[in-house]
């Protein structure tokens, strides 16, 4: 009996670690291979840093970087327009009618649940339609309409746990409304409005398929994402620098992520555990 | 300064969706009085001090505060401060700048003048200062025993403690009226015993105006000057506790505040009342003859007596006797009727099975007007057979053609309840259940909010949807001149 | 019906006497962006399912299905989905399972939701390379290895929430009444876990017919879905076909939606962050 439970025991921990093995092997043997200055996972070139000093040195190099910048620009501007955004527009949603709410909560739930491919379209036809200048503007407005609602969808949470006279609070004790939700509603909902900051900066930079479609030929704009499909696609393969560089950005999003959430974790075991049951 | 009244509400509505909340309330509450809104849930009480402190806007009718009309004013400009059930204390500020918040933002006359291009004069204002703040909370945190707090975090307080806090975020703004949405809900039974007479000590010391709202009958009694009984968003009653305890206006004030025995009866003549199958003297005139009434007698109004005692006016059997601390709870069977319950308060032991003789005073017999004795409906005929009431098709035994304007009548015995709603022809919902003896009297309030009286065996809970039908031949139909 | 008009101007002329910066007022700005652009493009898409050479028509709808490739290529989409789906449930739910009943379950997942926020491009990539070294050749196989490799995330984190937000009382009343490990799983905590369940299968099963990126590294020349035939009618600037098949796409999207409102993507990030 003790031997079928340490059995059972003994096979869910392996299939977890197997999942986890399989999960993080290919990423895993492009770290490996960074450090083998090649265009596939190859031993046959010696090891050595050269990937990583192409990134600097190659005739590319400079297009890598402006598509680098490009894709932390976009999000930068993106995300923070769709915090200050989404994160009025929470306060104003949260206060509305019930019926004004629930249709209004449902249009933000569009783009979430929508094939990105349908969105990509979608916008590209209004685009064109209403000749909106071709470049930045076009992939601006996208990621911003497409990041906002991960914004609310991060907000509306803290609103629903706040007391719900607090807002009427500020203004009995002599707030006008704008002064109310400054210096007591934003205070009280702000890490919602960082996380939905989070949220809406990683999944710009993530995006693929509606910059793809949204970019424009003419432009000449990349993003990373559309950089590495170009470079994939039409220059039949990746160089080894790219090996570097994807390396670099699984360290980092891996290493940020898991810091964040580790430090959160230690941090608040209790309430999770409590959330967990 | 026309007189000492601070709030004067005149007519004042509130509906959302077009459902009633608050129906035309009109009342004025005078300078320094302790008033308190008592009623159940859904009465509209809070509605009521909301639109006083200017959270919601009345539908119709005006508030006026300290003599202006701020029907329409926000909770900004009006001298009114409210405390709020669940505190509302600010969570990312320490207890000092919870209170010193509104003063933070109040603007005082500095003394100096200016004269407009028209030559209006007009005092400066300034801001407080940051000593005067600090000198004010101070005096805040004095009042509310909190002395040591300034600096604590408001989520490490107990509930007592956030509460007075609230309170003197409040006070510290010298309001004219304070409002309490049952400030003390939250808390438990001795912390609310405390607060309660700490409040009272407050309004004495202040002589603010404070507007209570609360459903605890208890609370209402022990602490107001006036207490205001609301139910479906009308005033019952405004009065004293005393008079609200001992007079009350119907049979609905009469089950909410304390405990009573409500039967229905019958005025025989004047000075003579007949209940529970027996007739009694009593001290009411002016009804009309062999009226059906609500008779409602106190549970400590009624006497125990030995069952061979001559003032004994009823004959009765205990069914049970629970020891209360101060007094007994008995309640006992009344001896030749159809075995009516009456529920005493007396400071006599007795045995379940003990035949005993009650007595009640003349005086103690509080007899009202019957809010209905039938339900009466003005309506159409559906087609012959079937007439429409509230939405619903009833089939009746009437041969009018369809179309033809009518009135119904229903006895309260004919309507019945079913648990499921759609057993019935048209559903509803129980507004009240008032216990009359040996039957249940409930409200059902169909959804064209029309109230349907029944009478029942079984005790429906409020706010239960329930089915709504009539057998045919109860259902009564006289034509209605068309009058034009 | 004069003084009906006087009482609306009246009251419209109240309203803007008394319009007072309330708290919905802060949410016009957005609403306003995202009628622009979220609900505006999406209402282009649909006009122009209907236009073909600036006219009314419904030759876009018949084009599709004198064409036959692209509903080809839907009912293959389809299928390889339903495969996708299934191996992503097949292998997802014993990880949410085994780790709902962990102590440190919460962290683990976190573990396997962590390669997601790595760029899919990146992974996807990696394991191309990776079938390359092995000398597997690409195909559906590989693909389809890809989808699940992309996608499982997706299916572990839902089923994770819903497995441990059941209470565990269900399971030990069952136990307690008699019924062994295997039909207290399949009476009590398979069927309260549907919701999870329903919700991993839209989360994986949408994506993966609307991708292309994917089939493109990863289908070798014969494989390709759904989102790939979209982006190349675009491409080709055939606005009224591929505005018809978004459109099919759309209706997927809101009819598996329709079955499953609690849990979605936006979720799954929030749960991260």
């Amino acid at each position: 009996m003790v031997e079928k439970s340490t059995l059972k025991k003994l096979f869910e921990r392996s299939y977890i670690v197997i999942a986890l093995v399989l999960l993080y092997t290919p990423i895993f043997l492009m770290i490996v291979f960074s450090f083998f200055n090649t265009s596939s996972f190859s031993f046959s070139k010696g090891m050595s840093f050269n990937a990583y000093i192409q990134l600097f040195t190659s005739s590319n190099a400079s297009t890598l970087g402006q598509a680098f910048k490009n894709t932390l620009l976009i999000a930068a501007i993106s995300s923070v327009t769709a915090t200050i955004l989404g994160s009025f527009a929470s306060i104003g949603i949260f206060a509305m009618s019930k019926r004004s709410r629930k249709i209004v909560e449902n249009v933000n739930q569009l783009p979430v649940i929508n094939s990105e491919i349908v969105i990509a379209v979608a916008l590209m036809l209004f685009f064109i339609t209403f000749r909106f200048p071709d470049g930045y503007t076009r992939l601006l407005l996208g990621h911003i309409s497409f990041c906002t609602p991960y914004v609310v969808l991060s907000v509306m949470p803290r609103l629903m746990q706040m007391d719900s006279n607090i807002y009427e609070a500020a203004l009995d004790l002599g707030a006008k409304p704008l002064r109310a939700i400054v210096s007591v509603i934003i205070p009280i909902i702000l890490p919602g409005i960082l996380s939905g900051f989070a949220m809406a900066f990683t999944i710009s930079v993530d995006d693929f398929i509606i910059t793809q479609l949204n970019k424009g030929t003419t432009s000449g704009i990349e993003t990373l994402s559309t950089y590495i499909y170009s470079s994939q696609h039409t220059a039949g393969g990746l160089k080894p620098y790219w090996f570097a560089a994807f390396s670099i950005i699984i360290v980092v999003v891996v290493g940020a992520l898991l810091l964040i959430n580790l430090r959160r974790y230690k941090k608040t075991p209790s309430k999770r555990a409590e959330n967990s049951r | 300064m026309t007189t000492d009244k601070i709030i004067e509400l005149k007519n004042v509505s509130k509906s959302y969706d077009e459902k009633p909340v608050v129906s035309s309330v009109s009342l004025t509450i005078k300078k320094g009085e302790f008033v308190t809104f008592l009623g159940p849930s859904g009465c509209g009480k809070t509605t009521t001090l909301r639109m006083i402190a200017g959270f919601e806007k009345p539908t119709s009718g005006t508030i006026y505060i300290s003599g202006k009309d701020m029907t329409t004013s926000p909770p900004y400009d009006r001298n009114v401060n409210t405390v709020f059930q669940n505190y509302a204390l600010f969570p990312h500020l320490n207890v000092y700048n919870n209170i010193a918040f509104g003063l933070k933002l109040k603007s005082i006359p500095d003394g100096t003048f200016f004269v407009d291009k028209n030559g209006n004069k007009f005092e400066n204002l300034r801001k407080l200062t940051k000593d005067e703040i600090a000198a004010k909370v101070k005096t805040a945190l004095k009042m509310v025993d909190l002395e040591e707090y300034e600096k604590r975090n408001v989520s490490s307080l107990s509930g007592g403690q956030k509460q007075r806090v609230a309170i003197a975020r409040s006070l510290v703004n010298e309001p004219d009226v304070l409002l309490l949405d049952e400030p003390l809900g939250a808390l438990d039974l001795k912390m609310r015993k405390d607060m309660q007479i700490e409040l009272m000590n407050m309004h004495k010391k202040l002589g603010i105006t404070f507007l209570y709202v609360t459903h605890d009958q208890e609370e209402a009694l022990t602490m107001s000057d006036t207490i205001v009984v609301m139910k479906d968003g009308i005033i019952q009653q405004i009065g004293t506790p005393q008079k609200v305890y001992d007079e009350p206006a119907n049979a609905f004030v009469a089950d909410f505040i304390g405990e009573s025995n409500i039967f229905s009866g019958i005025m025989v003549t004047d000075f003579n009342v007949k209940f529970c199958d027996h007739s009694f003297e009593c001290v009411d005139k002016g009804f009309k003859y062999n009226e059906p009434i609500d008779v409602i007698v106190r549970p400590e109004d009624v006497s125990i007596l030995s069952s061979d005692d001559a003032r004994a006016a009823l004959l009765a059997t205990i069914s049970s006797c629970v020891f209360k601390g101060d007094h007994f709870q008995i309640t006992a069977i009344i001896a030749g009727g159809e075995d009516y319950e009456m529920l005493i308060h007396d400071n006599v032991n007795c045995r379940p099975g003990d035949k005993v003789g009650l007595y009640i005073k003349p005086s103690d017999l509080h007899i009202m007007h019957k809010a209905r004795i039938i339900n009466e409906i003005v309506t159409e005929m559906w087609d012959t057979n079937t007439v429409e009431i509230c939405g619903g098709k009833f089939p009746c035994q009437c041969d009018l053609p369809s179309g033809t304007k009518v009135k119904v009548s229903v006895d309260f015995d004919d309507v019945i309840i079913y648990d499921d709603e759609n057993d019935g022809i048209i559903g509803g919902e129980i507004v009240n259940t008032i216990y009359k003896g040996n039957y249940y009297q409930c409200v059902v309030r169909t959804d064209t909010y029309y109230d349907f009286f029944a009478d029942t065996e079984d005790e429906w809970l409020k706010g239960d949807r329930v089915g709504i039908s009539v057998a045919p031949d109860k259902i009564l139909i006289t034509k209605l001149e068309e009058t034009i | 019906m004069k003084t009906y008009i006087t009482n609306i101007g009246s009251k419209l002329v109240t309203k803007i006497k008394g319009f007072r910066i309330t708290r919905s007022v802060f949410a016009y700005p957005y609403v306003l962006f995202m009628s622009l652009f979220v609900v505006a493009p999406l209402v282009i898409l649909l006009a122009n399912a209907f236009i073909s050479n600036g006219q009314f028509t419904f030759s876009n709808f018949s084009d599709l299905v004198r064409d036959g490739a692209s509903l080809k290529t839907l009912s293959f989409s389809i299928l390889v989905g339903i495969i996708t789906t299934s191996l992503c449930l097949l292998i997802g739910y014993p990880v949410a399972f085994i780790l709902s009943k962990w102590s440190s379950g919460r962290l683990i997942v976190l573990l396997f939701i962590l390669p997601m926020w790595v760029n899919f491009l990146i992974r996807t990539l990696s394991t191309r390379y990776m079938f390359e070294a092995l000398g597997i050749e690409l195909g559906i196989g590989t693909l389809i290895f890809g989808l699940v490799y992309n996608y499982i995330p997706f299916m572990i984190l839902p089923l994770h929430t819903t497995l441990s937000n059941i209470d565990k009382s269900y399971s030990e009343a069952a136990s307690d009444l008699g019924a062994h490990s295997i039909t207290t799983f399949l009476k009590i905590t398979l069927p309260l876990s549907m919701p999870g369940i329903l919700s991993g299968i839209t989360m994986v099963f949408i994506p993966t017919i609307s991708t292309f990126a994917i089939t493109q590294f990863l289908g070798g020349t014969s494989a390709h879905l759904f989102g790939d035939s979209i982006n190349t009618k675009f491409e080709h600037q055939l606005y009224g076909v591929g505005s018809v098949m978004s459109l099919i796409m759309l209706a997927l999207v809101l009819v598996s939606n329709y079955f499953m409102r609690k849990t979605n993507r936006g979720e799954a990030a929030r749960n991260l962050w």
